[in-house]
C-alpha cells in the first residue's frame, strides 16, 4: 500500500483562556502496509492527530503526506473506523452501510452488493447482511464499521479506538479478526489506543505519546511473530517495556495494566 | 390536543426481548378490561340520561345518539361535513409542509436564514393561532380562505421547529464517515442529512397535523362557515341539539385517532422505528 | 473525537471578546432587524392604500390605540381576566392531572379505570368541547375556566402517568431495602423521581390551556378577556383594537415562554441532568 509521513505536525485548540497546544512538532513516517498503533495517556492528542490525518481537522503547522501527497480535506484513499457504535447509519442495514462508500464512487448497484456482501463475509456477518444496526451486539456493530471502511478500497485505514467500548471478550475476539482482516487486505493502519496489551497485540510499530503538549515520546517496534501469544514471556516483556515509557511503575510480571 | 398523545405509552423498562410477548398478553387485558370500564361508563351516562333529571335536549340517550349519528352518515351529510373539514384542514397542511420543511433546513444549514426568522418566529409562536381568526375574518371574509389559513399558520411552525432542530442534531459522525466515503455535499444532504433529521420530521410532520386538526374544528367553529364538523357542533348548540354534536364529536374524534395511529404511526413504523431511532418526543 | 468537538466549539467563541458591548449591539441590532423589515413591509402595504385603512391600518395607529386603551385600563382589565381564567383553569388541571396521573401510575385498577377514559377523551380537539361544556354548563366564565382544565388536564394525566412509570425499579428496590414505608417511599423516591415528567406535563398543559383560553372567550361570550376583545372588535372593524389585542396576546404568550416554560425546562433538564419526556 502507500507510505505516510507525518512532518512536524503542531495542533492548536481555541480555549477562552487562549491557544493551547495539543500536539506539538510531532514527526515519524508509517511504511507502507504498516499496522501502526499509537498509545498515549488521555489528552495527549492522539484522537486529535487521527483526525487531522483523516482530514477532519487542519495541522496549525506541519504536514501530512500520504504517497508523497499532502492531505488537503477527507478523501478516498483513507478508511475511518471511530469508537462510537453510532457511526452506522440507522436508516441503512448492515449492507446498505457497507456500500455507502461504493455508492458514492458510483458503482452500479448488483456490483457494489457483490463487494459488500464480501467484505461483511471478511468480518464474518454474512448472516447480519439485512439486519439494522440497532439489532446488533457492539461488536457487530464495530465490525460493520470496518467493512464500511474496507469496502471502498482505501489503502489506508485509520481507527480511532475502535474497540475500547466493548467488553474484554468481545474485544479479545475483535483484535483476532482485526489482525485476520489485516493479513488478508495489506491495508496500512493507522490504530489509536490507550490499550498497552492491544497495541502491543496489534502493531508492527508502536508510537507512543506523552502529554501537555502531546509528543513523540518513543517509537518502538515490535517483532515478535504472528499470531502473537499475549500469555507468552516475550509479549509480557513488550508490555513491560511500553508500560514504562508511558511513566508507570512496572514491577513483578503482571499482564495488563 | 396535540402534546398528549406524542408523549403517551410509557415504554420504559421493558427489556428488548421479552417485549412481544409481555405486550401482546398486556394488550389483550387491558384491551378487556378497557370495555369493562367503558360500558359501565355508558351505562352511567345513559341511567342519568334516562332518570330525567337533566333536560333530554342537553343529555340525550345513548340509542339517540347512536341514531343520529347513523341518520346523518347515511344521508350523507356527515360525510359532506367531514369532506370539507379534511379538505380545508388537508390544504393548509399540506401548505405548512410545503412552507416549513423546507424553512427548517434553510434556517438549520445557513446562519443568515436562521438569523433572520428565529426572531420573527419566537416572536409569532406563542400568539395561539386562534387569536388571529377575528382578524383573518375581516381580511379573508368567511369562507375556506380563512380557514385554510389558519390551519397554515398552526401547523407551519411545528414542521419547521422540528425540522430545524432535526438537522441541527444530525450526529457529526454520520456527516464526517459519509464524507471519508467520498459523500459531496448532494449526497450528504439526501443521504445522511435528511433520514438522520427523520426522527424530527416525522414528530413534526404529526404534530403539525394535529395543530392543523384542532386549528380547523376551532376556526370553523368561530369563523362559522356553512360547512365544516366544527360548524356542526357550534350550531347545533344553538338548536339545542346535542345528539347531534355528540354525533359530530365522535366524528372528529375518530378522523383524528385514524390519522395519528394510522397514518403517522404506521409512517413511524416504516421509518425510525424500523431503523431504531425512535426518541421520546419532546412536547 | 471530544478533542475535535472542543475545538470546534471554541472556535467559534473568540468572536465575542472583542468588546462585549460591541457584540452585544451587534446581536440586539441581529434580533431587530427582521422585525424592522416586516414593519416596513406593512407600512407600505397600509398607506399604499391596497386595502382599506380599517381593515389595515398603519403600525402607528395601532400604536396609538395600543396605548389609548391601556392608559385608560380596558386593556389591562381584559388582560387581568384573561389570566385569571388562565391560572384558574390550569390550577384545576394541575391539582386534578397530577392526582389521576399518579393514581394511574401507582395503582392498576386506577389504570384500568381511567385509562380508557382518558385515550378517548383526549384525541378530540379541545375545542370541540365547547359547545357542550356551554349547553351543560351555561354561557361565562364558570364555563371556560372549566373546560380550559378539562382540555389541558390530558398532557398533565399523560406525563405524570409516564413520568412515575419510568421511576426505577432499583430505586424502590434500594429504598425498600433501606426501610422505607410507602409514605416515605412516596415522597422521597416516586415524587422527586417521576417530577421531571409531571414538570413537562405541566408545561405542556399551560401552553394547551394558553392556546385554548383565548378561542374559548371568543366562543362562550364572556364579559371581559382578551378573546373577546379581539372577537368583539371585529363587529365595529376596528382592527387597530383587535391588533393591539393580538399584540397582548402576544406579550403575554412569550412571558410564559420566557419565564415560565424555559426555566422549567432548564430546572428539569439541567439540575437533574435527566431529560424528560
Amino acid at each position: 500500500m502507500v507510505p505516510i509521513a507525518i512532518d512536524n505536525v503542531t495542533l492548536e485548540y481555541d480555549t477562552p483562556a487562549g491557544k493551547v497546544t495539543g500536539v506539538k512538532d510531532v514527526s515519524f513516517d508509517i511504511g507502507a502496509s504498516e499496522f501502526i498503533c499509537i498509545v498515549g495517556p488521555s489528552g495527549c492528542g492522539k484522537s486529535t492527530l487521527l483526525n487531522v490525518i483523516a482530514g477532519f481537522l487542519p495541522p496549525a503547522a506541519g504536514e501530512i503526506r500520504i504517497d508523497g501527497k499532502a492531505v488537503k480535506g477527507h478523501g478516498m484513499d483513507r478508511g475511518v473506523v471511530f469508537q462510537d457504535f453510532a457511526q452506522l447509519f440507522p436508516w441503512r442495514t448492515a449492507l446498505g452501510n457497507v456500500s455507502f462508500g461504493l455508492e458514492m464512487k458510483g458503482i452500479p448497484k448488483a456490483e457494489r452488493d457483490k463487494i459488500a456482501r464480501e467484505q461483511l463475509r471478511l468480518v464474518k456477518l454474512e448472516k447480519f447482511v439485512d439486519s439494522f444496526p440497532h439489532h446488533l451486539s457492539g461488536g457487530m456493530q464495530q465490525r460493520v464499521a470496518i467493512a464500511r471502511a474496507l469496502a471502498y478500497n482505501p489503502s489506508v485505514l485509520l481507527m480511532d479506538e475502535p474497540f475500547a467500548a466493548l467488553d474484554a471478550m468481545t474485544r479479545d475476539d475483535m483484535q483476532l479478526l482485526l489482525a485476520d482482516v489485516w493479513r488478508a487486505t495489506r491495508k496500512t493502519v493507522i490504530y489509536v489506543t490507550h490499550n498497552v496489551a492491544e497495541a502491543v497485540y496489534l502493531a508492527d510499530r508502536v508510537i507512543v505519546m506523552s502529554a501537555h503538549p502531546g509528543t513523540v515520546q518513543a517509537d518502538i517496534r515490535i517483532d515478535l511473530p504472528r499470531p502473537r501469544d499475549p500469555l507468552s514471556l516475550e509479549f509480557v516483556d513488550c508490555q513491560k517495556q511500553l508500560m514504562r515509557h508511558l511513566g508507570h511503575k512496572v514491577s513483578g510480571n503482571g499482564a495488563g495494566h | 390536543m396535540s402534546d398528549t398523545i406524542i408523549t403517551s405509552a410509557p415504554k420504559t423498562g421493558a427489556s428488548k426481548n421479552n417485549v412481544s410477548m409481555s405486550d401482546q398478553s398486556k394488550g389483550r387485558r387491558s384491551l378487556w378490561r378497557a370495555g369493562v370500564v367503558l360500558i359501565i361508563a355508558a351505562c352511567c351516562y345513559e341511567a342519568v340520561a334516562r332518570s330525567g333529571y337533566f333536560a333530554p335536549a342537553l343529555m340525550p340517550k345513548l340509542s339517540l345518539v347512536a341514531q343520529t349519528f347513523v341518520a346523518m352518515l347515511l344521508d350523507g351529510t356527515m360525510i359532506e361535513h367531514s369532506v370539507f373539514t379534511l379538505y380545508r384542514v388537508m390544504f393548509g397542511f399540506l401548505l405548512a409542509v410545503l412552507v416549513g420543511l423546507p424553512l427548517g433546513i434553510l434556517m438549520a444549514r445557513f446562519a443568515a436564514v436562521e438569523g433572520f426568522f428565529l426572531p420573527l418566529v419566537s416572536a409569532l409562536m406563542p400568539i395561539p393561532s386562534f387569536a388571529l381568526v377575528p382578524l383573518f375574518m375581516l381580511w379573508f371574509g368567511i369562507g375556506n380562505l380563512t380557514t385554510i389559513l389558519i390551519v397554515f399558520y398552526a401547523a407551519t411552525f411545528p414542521m419547521m421547529f422540528n425540522t430545524w432542530s432535526g438537522v441541527r442534531s444530525v450526529n457529526p459522525l454520520w456527516l464526517r464517515a459519509a464524507g471519508a466515503m467520498g459523500a459531496d455535499e448532494n449526497a450528504l444532504f439526501w443521504k445522511v442529512i435528511i433520514p438522520g433529521a427523520s426522527p424530527f420530521i416525522i414528530t413534526g410532520l404529526r404534530q403539525a397535523f394535529l395543530r392543523a386538526w384542532i386549528a380547523v374544528v376551532g376556526a370553523e367553529m368561530i369563523a362559522a362557515s356553512d360547512w365544516g364538523l366544527g360548524w356542526v357542533i357550534f350550531d347545533a348548540k344553538e338548536f339545542l341539539n346535542t345528539d347531534v354534536m355528540l354525533a359530530a364529536l365522535v366524528v372528529i374524534g375518530g378522523i383524528g385517532f385514524v390519522f395519528e395511529k394510522m397514518v403517522f404511526g404506521s409512517l413511524e413504523k416504516a421509518t425510525i422505528q424500523r431503523w431504531g431511532m425512535s426518541r421520546v418526543a419532546k412536547g | 473525537m471530544q478533542d475535535a468537538a472542543t475545538t470546534i466549539s471554541a472556535r467559534e467563541a473568540p468572536g465575542h471578546s472583542p468588546g462585549r458591548a460591541a457584540s452585544r449591539l451587534r446581536s440586539i441590532w441581529r434580533n431587530v432587524f427582521p422585525f424592522i423589515v416586516v414593519g416596513v413591509l406593512w407600512e407600505i402595504v397600509a398607506i399604499s392604500g391596497i386595502f382599506p385603512a380599517r381593515l389595515f391600518p398603519t403600525i402607528e395607529t395601532v400604536a396609538r390605540t395600543f396605548f389609548a386603551l391601556t392608559a385608560n385600563g380596558i386593556l389591562p382589565h381584559h388582560a387581568i381576566e384573561t389570566l385569571i381564567r388562565l391560572l384558574s383553569g390550569f390550577a384545576l388541571a394541575g391539582v386534578f392531572g397530577v392526582t389521576i396521573g399518579i393514581l394511574m401510575g401507582r395503582s392498576r385498577l386506577a389504570e384500568d379505570i381511567f385509562l380508557p377514559l382518558v385515550s378517548i377523551c383526549a384525541p378530540i380537539p379541545g375545542l370541540a368541547y365547547t359547545p357542550l361544556f356551554l349547553l351543560w354548563f351555561g354561557l361565562g366564565s364558570f364555563s371556560s375556566i372549566l373546560l380550559v382544565g378539562f382540555v389541558s388536564a390530558f398532557p398533565v394525566i399523560f406525563n405524570s402517568w409516564t413520568g412515575v412509570k419510568a421511576v426505577k425499579e432499583i430505586w424502590v428496590r434500594s429504598a425498600h431495602s433501606m426501610g422505607a414505608d410507602d409514605r416515605r417511599m412516596f415522597t422521597h423516591v416516586i415524587l422527586p423521581g417521576a417530577l421531571p415528567y409531571i414538570l413537562t406535563g405541566l408545561r405542556l398543559g399551560l401552553a394547551q390551556a394558553w392556546r385554548v383560553l383565548v378561542a374559548v372567550e371568543m366562543l362562550a361570550a364572556v364579559p371581559w378577556g382578551l378573546g373577546w376583545l379581539i372577537f368583539g372588535a371585529r363587529k365595529f372593524l376596528n382592527t387597530d383594537a383587535m391588533l393591539a389585542g393580538i399584540v397582548v396576546i402576544a406579550l403575554i404568550g412569550l412571558l410564559l415562554e420566557k419565564l415560565v416554560f424555559q426555566k422549567i425546562e432548564n430546572y428539569t433538564v439541567v439540575r437533574w441532568g435527566m431529560v424528560a419526556a
